[in-house]
């Protein structure tokens, strides 16, 4: 590989391992900055001062910030993710299930959104301006301009109240058989699936038509082929790298929407435990799980970024 | 490559299309709202007028009512305000601050540039959501913090967007000229480089105003935002939320308003008025 | 001989920004004979290149074929549906673009560019396809023509690359071909071979041509008829040699006379003799890049020039693309640093870096730019462009410079009511007389020009030359004239420095250019400038100036001078 484009990528990842620790201690000083009394909470409002005293001494609350933040970051780093406050037990144990839970739920959102958003992102690039085109389009633009907690009412609205298909809100902890599995996870994958479609569409779209702007293309037209042709065979080879960039910013969303579709329909998964862990203040539960989605997030767009990098024609030797 | 045109007599003016014209009636009436909602309320937003809760839209309350028998319409009404308030107020910090220190980063360069893009950008590496809930959880849900924290995101978007532009511009020949007659950083940033960029500036303001009032909803919805007995249009939906199952339009009609919003400001944005000039000898 | 196109009262529309409909072809007819190439001939904006696309069928966005017809063959391309048209593209027209760089897709390789076309209209097995090509290859005399292929596109050079698009456009074997001024990008030394290439391989296959260009002299090389077009209509037209030589038309006249301006007739030196020049450099290196371990710049692109320019003199720096004659420009103003040498302005030294400079200093050297479009700033009227220097430089306020941009603006020709316009709605003749009138705002001793006239039309450049002149006269300034066209500096400058790669290589009075080269580079140079003789272009092959360094007459001698960097 080109020396240059080793270097770039390099310097990505580098940059990426420095906003990892920038963000790591923006995410501890914010949790540090809950009001409450740790060792107050944790020992009840009957606990005698000596004993108070004594757990902030035993817990290390009184050491300073900095010391603090490094042994914080030392357990991480070994995989010590600490006590949670509220239940008492091992963070690692109680975040297991629930990460599986939102990755299971991410995975199969991503299965379904992807093919579907990258042939509509691509179709309406080659059949721009007709009536196919502004048709998405437009509902593309409606989607993405309205808040997540919008389209997931709308769904339950739709798919549970007057069409009757899906159970709407309670997610069943009781699943029998595969079409029980499915009619629990339709509803959430379904939202989940058209927010970052609709986000996925536009950038495909964008990316192809960036690619279709090119000179190259009208010499093609010039030269006799086809719509379909110049864009399968001359401008989709072109648009790859865009595409994959968009595609990785699209899932990054999924952060983001993770946390209110678990909120809305009370899917066990950890965003939802992140949001009941602001509600009790349990500060190391939220610190890791803050922590986790900062990195999911971090490593989608450095992905994004490098495969920018790496499809950039210009480097290309 | 480029067609050129005869000379025509110079006509100077807008030129608006209907989608445009609508989208921007229908910020204008928000905004309006957003003053004078609270006096034009059909019901005191607060007051339990009905004793039939989630009650259907009907010509007595309009949009129905809430979960305890309040006007639904009224509420709207009255948490224009805060959705747009907070919002608009969050989006002009945000974008000042951005332009002023993405020109500025621009012009300067060197290690200045170098620091604070990488400062920002590392701030931008956190999602927005996780970052609002955090620091919203931990300094309280007040007015002035969601405005703060809403600013703070949405910088670093604004700068870099601005920083480009201005970066662009920077490399123009009319900016060496001005370099090589001797003129000063302010001037060159002042006069030369913020006629230029300020168009795209205002879409970017327009695009960034609808990132933020979706935020502060998500966070109302997630009972982090505006804290009762105040309202704003997400809270509106937390509220309601109940009465979902039973297809009530107390949970809808807030989600409504706010799509109307950020869907209007998309369409002007699409569709802003273009100024006409007839190239001309 | 019969037609083989037969362009009849043909009128192009165009959807402006307003969304009105303005008509930029206006009832054009003009004919091909078979097996003849017919030039069209005109400055930017007079439709040559929207009547070449439409013998394909084809507008640009935003313009549609409003009337007329278009026969090319027996088919009227106006007429046909766009799957019609697209099976004649490539077989029985094809074309050959203006950017060849731009034409080709940077992700494939060029021997799968050119035969595409052999692929989507199913002509011939890719095997024969790819054979015929390397023939191509060979009969345009590019280099290595069995491997050549395999290389993508940014490995060959802009010569190179227009050369194989002439491959592209042949391998379908097309009855005619259009060529939309695929040299005007190149260098003046690049530009021989590949018109030679053109030429050659047109001939052979006895093929019908339409070349478009606003270069009268490489149009008198390539074409037997020519067609002269202004604002969308034809203005005459007739054989090459009518048409040099006899021209009716008062435009065409115009034309003619513009490209060969009257040499400059050096202003009537002083009584006394200058004490000094007014501007002199000495041994100036600058380049680009952080400095290396010698201290020097990564990349030299100025070594050790020197000159002087004397009052009411004017200098002309000349050479290619990448000679440093641009650089040298900004090392002179102060844009670029120099790392090492000096400049000074009327016996002055002046700081490498215009940040060490006065403000006096700054004001009596200014420099103009090439691009008006760039060196105007979009967002201010005419009135503030020019104010601004007046306030910076001398102070002047409210009535007082109102006043003196009014005057300022009559200097350059312009009307006093330009100052309320914005740099947008101005041509690229006005655009360049404001950057002028900017310039002379400080009352300068020194102007650089920075190739101001090579974005202009002949036509208007050379109205802007005039007005140079005339202002040297009354202001009593100096110029240094940057260019890569010999005939604008012939017609400006009194002395003349070639550079080539950061070097100066020669210098010699304008007066002398023709005939006075001594060295192998500069000769070449001028040797190379296409003139308005019909035969010139078949004459080089016995002119000794133009062979290449090595001296043999191959079948094929490819002009590779060491140091002019390949073709």
């Amino acid at each position: 590989m080109d020396r240059q484009v080793v270097s770039l990528v390099l310097g990505r990842l580098g940059l990426a391992l420095i906003t990892i620790l920038i963000v790591s201690f923006v995410v501890f000083a914010a949790t540090e900055m809950l009001p409450g009394d740790v060792a107050q909470i944790l020992l009840g409002q009957a606990a005698t001062e000596e004993a108070v005293a004594g757990l902030r001494m035993a817990m290390h609350l009184d050491d300073p910030a900095i010391l603090r933040f490094l042994r914080w970051l030392a357990g991480l780093a070994q995989g010590d993710l600490g006590t949670s406050y509220a239940n008492n037990m091992r963070i690692a144990e109680l975040i297991g299930a629930r990460l599986a839970n939102t990755l299971a739920l991410a995975a199969v959102t991503t299965i379904v959104a992807v093919p579907v958003a990258l042939f509509l992102g691509i179709t309406t690039a080659m059949y721009q301006g007709r009536l196919y085109d502004r048709t998405v389009n437009t509902l593309v633009v409606g989607i993405i301009s309205v808040p997540e907690f919008m389209i997931a009412t709308l769904a339950v609205l739709v798919f549970a109240v007057w069409l009757r298909w899906l159970p709407a809100l309670s997610f069943a902890s009781d699943v029998s058989g595969l079409l029980d599995v499915l009619r629990a996870y339709a509803m959430p994958v379904i939202t989940l699936a058209v927010v970052i479609s609709a986000q996925m569409i536009r950038m495909t779209r964008a990316a192809v038509i960036e690619t279709l702007k090119m000179p190259y293309t009208e010499m093609a037209l010039l030269k006799g082929a086809s719509r379909p042709r110049i864009v399968l065979r001359h401008a989709l080879p072109n648009a790859i790298g865009p595409i994959v960039n968009a595609v990785a910013l699209s899932l990054s969303y999924l952060v983001g929407g993770v946390i209110i579709v678990e909120t809305i329909f009370n899917y066990p998964g950890i965003a939802k435990l992140m949001v009941d862990a602001v509600a009790t203040r349990d500060l190391p539960l939220i610190q890791t799980c803050a922590m986790i989605f900062c990195l999911s997030y971090l490593v989608l767009i450095t992905a994004a970024d490098i495969v920018a990098i790496l499809s950039n024609p210009r480097l290309r030797k | 490559m480029a067609i050129t045109f005869p000379t025509t007599p110079r006509r100077i003016g807008y030129r608006f299309n209907a989608v445009g014209a609508v989208a921007l009636a229908v910020i204008l009436f928000w905004a309006v709202i957003a003053l004078v909602g609270p006096w034009l309320t059909p019901y005191p937003p607060g007051e339990i007028v009905d004793f039939d809760y989630f009650g259907p839209m009907s010509a007595q309350f309009w949009l129905g009512t809430d979960y305890l028998g309040r006007d639904i319409l009224s509420r709207i009404l009255a948490g224009a305000r805060y959705t747009v308030g907070i919002s608009l107020a969050a989006v002009i910090i945000a974008v000042t601050a951005g332009v002023v220190l993405g020109m500025t980063a621009a012009v300067i360069g060197g290690w200045l540039d170098t620091v604070l893009s990488r400062l920002l950008d590392a701030l931008n590496s956190i999602p927005s959501k996780l970052f609002g809930l955090v620091v919203v959880a931990g300094l309280g849900s007040s007015i002035p913090v969601l405005i703060g924290t809403l600013a703070v995101i949405y910088t670093p978007g604004a700068y870099r967007f601005a920083r480009a532009l201005a970066v662009n511009v920077n490399t123009m020949d009319f900016v060496a000229v001005a370099r090589a007659r001797g003129e000063g950083t302010p001037y060159l940033i002042g006069q030369e480089l913020l006629p230029n960029i300020l168009g795209p500036v205002l879409a970017d303001l327009g695009l960034r105003f609808v990132f933020i009032v979706l935020l502060l909803s998500g966070l109302s919805f997630l009972g982090l935002g505006v804290q009762p007995p105040n309202a704003d249009w997400g809270s509106l939906v937390r509220e309601n939320i109940g009465g979902l199952p039973f297809g009530a339009p107390a949970v809808l009609m807030p989600s409504l308003a706010i799509a109307s919003l950020t869907i209007s400001v998309n369409l002007l944005i699409d569709n802003l008025p273009t100024k006409i000039r007839d190239r001309s000898a | 001989m019969p037609n083989i196109v037969e362009i009849r009262d043909l009128r192009v529309e165009a959807r402006t920004d307003t969304g009105r409909r303005v008509e930029i072809i206006k009832g054009v007819s003009l004919d091909v004979p078979d097996g003849e190439i017919l030039a069209l001939i005109g400055e930017s904006g007079s439709g040559k290149t929207t009547i070449a696309l439409t013998l394909m069928g084809h507008t640009r966005p935003g313009c549609n074929i409003a009337g007329g017809s278009v026969r090319v063959g027996t088919r009227d391309m106006a007429r046909l549906s766009e799957p019609e048209r697209a099976t004649i593209r490539g077989t029985e027209v094809a074309y050959v673009p203006q950017s060849a760089a731009a034409a080709f897709n940077p992700a494939k390789r060029l021997i799968d560019q050119v035969i595409e076309v052999a692929r989507i209209h199913r002509l011939m097995p890719m095997e024969k396809a790819r054979a015929r090509a390397v023939e191509l290859f060979r009969a345009l005399a590019l280099p290595d023509p069995e491997t050549i292929g395999q290389r993508y596109p940014h490995q060959v050079s802009g010569g190179q690359l227009q050369r194989l698009s002439a491959a592209m456009a042949l391998i379908g074997g097309p009855k005619l071909v259009i060529f939309d001024e695929p040299t005007t990008a190149l260098d003046v030394t690049t530009q021989i071979e590949v018109l030679r290439a053109f030429k050659s391989v047109m001939s052979t296959g006895g093929m019908a041509g339409v070349y478009v260009s606003h270069d009268l002299a490489v149009v008198a090389q390539m074409a037997d008829r020519i067609v002269v077009l202004r604002g969308g209509e034809v203005q005459e037209e007739g054989p090459t040699a009518t048409i040099l030589d006899a021209p009716a038309h008062p435009y065409t006249r115009e034309l003619l006379a513009a490209f060969d301006p009257a040499p400059h007739a050096a202003v009537a030196a002083a009584e006394t003799a200058p004490l000094q020049p007014v501007l002199e450099v000495r041994n100036v290196v600058a380049g680009y890049g952080s400095a290396g371990r010698d201290g020097l710049p990564a990349k030299i692109a100025v070594r050790d020039v020197s000159c002087a320019l004397e009052r009411g003199q004017n200098l002309g720096v000349i050479g290619e693309s990448g000679s440093g004659k641009s650089t040298l420009a900004r090392v002179i103003a102060g844009l670029l640093p120099a790392h090492s040498g000096s400049v000074r302005l009327e016996g002055g030294e002046m700081a490498a870096d215009l940040r060490g400079r006065s403000k006096d200093q700054l004001r009596r050297l200014q420099i103009v730019f090439q691009l008006a479009d760039t060196a105007l700033n979009p967002a201010r009227s005419v009135g503030d462009i020019l104010g601004r220097p007046l306030t910076f430089y001398h102070g002047m306020k409210g009535a007082a410079r109102d006043a003196r941009v009014v005057e300022l603006l009559d200097m350059v020709r312009l009307p006093a009511a330009m100052r309320h316009r914005l740099p947008g709605e101005l041509s690229g003749g006005q655009k360049q007389r404001v950057n002028l009138a900017r310039a002379l705002a400080a009352e300068p001793s020194v102007v650089l020009c920075d190739e101001i006239t090579s974005a202009l039309d002949t036509v208007v450049a050379q109205a802007v030359i005039a007005l140079l002149k005339e202002l040297q006269r009354e202001l009593d300034l100096s110029y240094v004239f940057i260019s890569h066209d010999l005939s604008t500096v012939r017609a400006i400058c009194d002395d003349v420095m070639v550079m080539l790669n950061g070097e100066v290589v020669e210098r010699l009075p304008a007066d002398r250019l023709q005939d006075g080269a001594t060295h192998p580079y500069s000769k070449l140079l001028f040797a190379s400038v296409p003139k308005l003789d019909p035969g010139w272009l078949d004459s080089l092959d016995a002119a000794p100036g133009v062979r290449g360094e090595t001296g043999q007459h191959t079948e094929r001698p490819a002009l590779t001078p060491a140091a002019a960097g390949g073709l």
